[in-house]
């Protein structure tokens, strides 16, 4: 019962450390181009973004083409619709925590190199497009004018990475193709838990 | 054929038909839709009563619900971050023989222990490091990082085979120490997620550059030169080890 009940307390304490809110940072880039390639360059230069969708990626295309493919185009299309939604209602925080752990956790899943149900991989895909997407534009949102060509711009950005990864993942069936692929998902995983103690330790 | 490719559109139909009862069935019926938010709602309410103290919750659902204002910049220090990440596991002897010494050692053992050494090192490393960076102490690292190097040195020299596991296990115990120290010098003021590529690629690097250094294994001089190293590494660490003792 004891046992149940600290369980419990320490699940609760690192639920909340995950999803902690924090001020958002906007690091909108200026290309001088205009708004859907501001939205690539922010894309690009948003690490906490870039990181996850490549380690899904790699996680989507080590289970096969078509675990690839649905990746891709659920992950593309709801952080399309997120940003969208951001938006219409941006939210003000972030939580750099969560995204910490969703790189360790689509890392290490990746690295580990099991079967995952393509169903799972689809809605980790929408889950993550959903809120990486909406916390992602609305980071820009509270800060300047983002434009349906930004939320475009990014979508697009996202679409090209993940298909890259993941075909590149697809076609590394055995060694030494399928080596890279699952040593790059484990330095992303030990990206991820740095980070998630940095956080933890430093609060930033 | 006509017959197989009726067969197979017929089955085709049956299957469309199957998967969009199935969908209506788990998704959308109303019964299964409202026990499961029963058995959400239950087990949230658990949660939340046997979890923390009343007191907790009166400062941790101020703390997740306060908005605040976003910060127009872009994240501070993330090249010094990176730049500094990148250079911490190269900025101590001790770390460095340790690492290549992984990677030789990957390369005498051979497949698939010349990828899957390099990969629990920096995992474990990494979680060395969250333990550092939390706050967590752990004894005797310095002495741990010279032991590494003394061990895994002795190692290549001898060209011991041990079981896979064994290998992994070994190399996994030292990544601890190696990550525990960069976890607690780590600068103030940088990025923490740049930090962390650079220190990640970094490690990586130094295990691909003991690999590279480790493929001489394949000539009867180059396996000589590989057992040479392995001294050079044991040696180094030895040094190290008197003086963290010292």
């Amino acid at each position: 019962m004891r046992t149940t009940s600290v369980r419990s307390r320490r699940l609760s304490v690192l639920l909340a450390a995950i999803t902690l809110p924090v001020p958002a940072h906007a690091h909108l880039v200026t290309t001088g181009l205009g708004p859907f390639y501001d939205g690539i360059t922010h894309f690009f230069v948003s690490l906490e973004d870039l990181l996850p969708a490549l380690a899904l990626a790699l996680l989507a295309g080590l289970q096969g083409a078509r675990a690839g493919r649905y990746a891709l185009f659920c992950l593309t299309i709801a952080w399309f619709v997120a940003g969208f939604a951001a938006m219409l209602r941006p939210t003000e925080i972030t939580t750099p925590a969560l995204a910490a752990f969703v790189l360790l956790g689509f890392g290490a899943l990746a690295a580990a190199d099991r079967r995952v149900p393509d169903a799972l991989v689809r809605a980790l895909a929408v889950l993550f497009g959903t809120v990486g997407g909406y916390l992602s534009a609305s980071a820009i949102a509270v800060e300047t004018e983002l434009t349906g060509l930004a939320v475009l711009g990014a979508s697009v950005a996202l679409f090209a990475v993940v298909a890259l990864a993941a075909a590149a993942a697809v076609v590394a069936k055995r060694a030494p193709g399928r080596i890279v692929a699952r040593v790059a998902a484990s330095w992303l995983a030990a990206i991820g838990l740095l980070r998630l103690g940095w956080w933890l330790g430093n609060g930033s | 054929m006509r017959d197989g490719r009726k067969v197979s559109v017929v089955s085709d139909q049956g299957l469309a038909r199957t998967r969009l009862r199935a969908l209506l069935t788990y998704s959308l019926q109303p019964t299964a839709y409202s026990l499961a938010k029963r058995l959400a709602g239950r087990r949230l309410r658990a949660l939340l009563t046997y979890s923390l103290p009343p007191t907790a919750y009166s400062l941790l659902l101020p703390a997740l619900c306060a908005p605040a204002a976003a910060w127009a910049h872009a994240e501070p220090g993330a090249a010094s971050g990176f730049l500094s990440g990148l250079s911490h596991p190269v900025s101590g002897l001790d770390h460095v023989l340790a690492m290549v010494a992984v990677g030789l050692w990957g390369a005498q053992l051979g497949s698939p222990a010349i990828w899957q050494l390099p990969v629990a090192f920096p995992l474990m490393m990494a979680v060395g490091g969250f333990l550092g960076l939390i706050g967590v102490p752990l004894p005797g690292v310095e002495i741990g990082i010279a032991l590494s190097a003394v061990l895994l040195g002795v190692m290549v020299l001898f060209e011991v085979r041990p079981p896979l596991a064994a290998a992994i296990a070994l190399v996994a115990f030292f990544a601890i120490f190696h990550g525990h120290a960069h976890g607690t010098e780590l600068p103030a003021g940088q990025s923490g997620l740049t930090y962390s590529i650079g220190f990640v690629i970094a490690t990586g690097l130094l295990h691909v550059l003991g690999i590279a250094i480790g493929l001489l294994n394949r000539w009867t001089a180059g396996r000589l030169v590989l057992r040479g190293a392995g001294a050079l590494v044991a040696a180094g660490g030895a040094y190290f080890l008197v003086s963290a003792i010292a």
